[in-house]
């Protein structure tokens, strides 16, 4: 069986969900083998072991020093090595950038942006804010696909996950852009945005940078908190929680949305919600077309409500 | 020092977009035409960097006729001059495929840099600028926030998972903004009816010696098979609160076992 390169999202040593959904979709497909650059490879390689990574190429760290196209030389020589399938990433912004260039590498077609994919293929996308569902395929060379995190149910299936140094000699051209330092804006103990089972986010209607509404019903659902872009243009929620077409894509189990009118760039990265709730005080906001369950009313009284039923049945 | 900015013209996502049954591609008829909202950071961050370090503004669009629409749109606010790379073959490339044809492009322009959107609004897929960098092996400093020119240096804080990253290269450079970069500016009166008489220039696919193999629908590495409009989402509740709002709420939670 052919292998299937999935590029692994870790941090620090540990594996991110969206990694465990690439390796169950890579199973549809062929032999799973994961692909890891930096260190931290021997404290993620049970994970990868437990979703059903028969090989594990490791690449050294200094591949991060440049910007993308460092793993996109490695990718691509991967997969021309081993005669690849396919090479999925997941469709983080980075990640999709990598996939384009590695795609141009390998003379073959990217698909981003990737809901689901079937064995023989077939990738399925949501365009136009959520209204239209394609069907798309790569026909020529090696498919490279951006998947959406929460897009494939991950399925645990055991593999053996044996680990391989993968070499590679950086080209003058992938080392021209050079990261010399990597800020860190506030990184609280909630789980991350794009990874979360449920998100809540605030919007305008939240009012002023006390977020507390929106932090505290977040809490109580264990849920990432996210925000519009007005509520981060105002400068009440760091720019790294914006969801939307611009900011952050996110597909959730469940997505509630605080005095968020719904406009198309904001549903543009929350439309794929598996179940939306909507607190609006305006009856027409077109959040509410979306919305599974609906509260027409302030919200500055209505969150900290649910917030306090939902402790309650805990 | 001189700036190429890519500007794209796309559907207008207030008014319904469509795919055409022909071919699987955008029908570009079925919806006003618009210049890609983030393609304007992009020339309003071409202008600021003109205006601080001198040198000229080339807008490069790649699209059909009716782009133009979008070119004198991007001249009224300040660009200087025009490319339009026009042409049926170029008909329904892919994302990979316009960043080849707009690399070839480039090699006809005299640049210091290149600036474009991180995305555009209809394809999404956010690839071009990372493959145009690929084509043209030129330093990719994509997902700006912040741009700093300094002599040949060029420095950026590219946003990330986390924050930022801060990158460095030297030009010439491929620059993609995001939307927080800086506030597009409006077009003036003055500047509307200059932009009338700024040269634009027609390019065809043999004037920008591009294959013409390797663009266009039939060609493209990626091929959409079908689509269909989405199942309409189940038509939700909506309550209005009464004082318990909330607690209805999370009644529907609990339903669908999230509590
Ligand atoms: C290039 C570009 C990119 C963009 N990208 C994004 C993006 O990524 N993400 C994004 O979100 N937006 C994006 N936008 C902006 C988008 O168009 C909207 O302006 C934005 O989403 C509005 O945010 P909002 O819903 O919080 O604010 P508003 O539209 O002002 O809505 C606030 C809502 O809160 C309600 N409200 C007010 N007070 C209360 C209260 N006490 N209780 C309950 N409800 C209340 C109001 O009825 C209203 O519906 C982008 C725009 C552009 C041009
Ligand atoms: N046909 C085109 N002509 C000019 N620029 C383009 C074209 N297509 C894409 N771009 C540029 O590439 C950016 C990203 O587009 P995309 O990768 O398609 O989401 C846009 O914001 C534009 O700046």
């Amino acid at each position: 069986m052919a292998e299937v390169l999935v590029l692994v999202d870790h941090v620090d040593g540990e594996v991110k969900k969206v990694t465990t959904e690439l390796l169950t979709a890579a199973r549809r497909i062929g032999e799973p083998a994961a692909v890891w650059v930096g260190g931290g490879a021997e404290s993620g390689k049970a994970k990868l072991a437990e979703f059903g990574a028969e090989k594990v190429y490791t690449a050294a760290a200094e591949l991060n020093d440049f910007v993308v196209a460092p793993k996109a030389e490695l990718l691509a020589k991967l997969a021309g090595e081993k005669s690849a399938a396919a090479v999925l990433v997941s469709a983080t912004p980075e990640n999709k950038e990598i996939a384009g260039r590695t795609a141009v590498k390998l003379g073959s077609g990217v698909l981003t942006d990737v809901v689901d994919i079937t064995g023989d293929l077939v990738a399925e996308h949501s365009v136009f804010g959520g209204a239209t569902i394609t069907h798309a395929r790569v026909r020529s060379g090696v498919p490279v696909v951006a998947v959406r995190p929460n897009s494939v149910p991950a399925e645990p299936a055991p593999g053996a996950a044996e680990l391989e140094e993968a070499e590679v000699e950086l080209s003058e051209a992938a080392t021209g852009a050079k990261v010399v330092e990597r800020v860190v804006q506030e990184k609280g103990a909630r789980p991350e945005l794009t990874e979360a089972a449920i998100v809540v986010s605030g919007g305008r209607g939240v009012g002023s940078d006390d977020f507390s509404v929106v932090e505290a019903l977040a809490d109580s659902l264990g849920a990432a908190v996210g925000a519009s872009r007005a509520a981060v243009d105002s400068g009440w929620y760091p720019n790294q929680f914006q969801v939307g077409q611009t900011g952050k894509t996110v597909s959730p189990n469940l997505y509630v949305a605080l005095g968020i009118s719904g406009a198309i760039q904001h549903r543009a990265g929350m439309q794929t919600s598996k179940n939306i709730v909507a607190v609006n005080k305006d009856p027409e906001a077109p959040i509410f077309e979306l919305a599974d369950f609906g509260v027409v009313g302030d919200l500055h009284t209505v969150a900290p409500q649910l917030t306090e039923e939902i402790d309650k049945r805990k | 020092m001189n700036i190429v900015v890519l500007v794209k013209q796309v559907p207008d996502t207030a008014t319904e977009r469509k795919l055409s049954s022909d071919d699987n591609t955008l029908d570009r008829a079925a919806s006003d035409g618009v210049i890609n909202e983030l393609d304007e950071y992009a020339i309003e961050e071409a202008l600021l960097l003109k205006e601080k370090h001198g040198g000229e503004v080339t807008v490069l669009t790649m699209g059909p006729d009716q782009a133009t629409d979008s070119i004198r749109k991007a001249l009224s606010m300040g660009a200087d001059k025009a490319v339009h790379l026009v042409d049926d073959a170029l008909h329904g490339s892919d994302a990979l495929q316009t960043a080849y044809a707009l690399s070839k492009a480039l090699g006809t322009v005299e640049f210091d840099l290149v600036v474009l959107g991180s995305e555009s609004t209809d394809a999404r897929t956010g690839v071009v600028g990372a493959a145009l960098a690929e084509y043209l092996g030129l330093p990719q400093l994509t997902l700006a926030g912040k741009v700093d020119v300094d002599g040949s240096a060029i420095r950026i804080q590219r946003a990330t998972d986390y924050g930022y990253d801060v990158v460095e290269a030297q030009l010439p450079a491929v620059v993609s903004v995001i939307e927080k970069i800086n506030e597009p500016r409006y077009p003036s009166f003055k500047l509307i009816m200059q932009a009338k008489k700024k040269p634009v220039e027609k390019l065809s696919t043999a004037d920008a010696g591009i294959d013409t193999a390797q663009v266009g629908v039939a060609d493209a590495g990626t091929e959409t098979t079908d689509f269909a409009p989405a199942p309409p989402r189940a038509a939700g509740t909506v309550v209005k609160d009464e004082g318990d709002g909330g607690a209805k709420a999370a009644e529907f939670l609990a339903e669908k076992k999230f509590v």
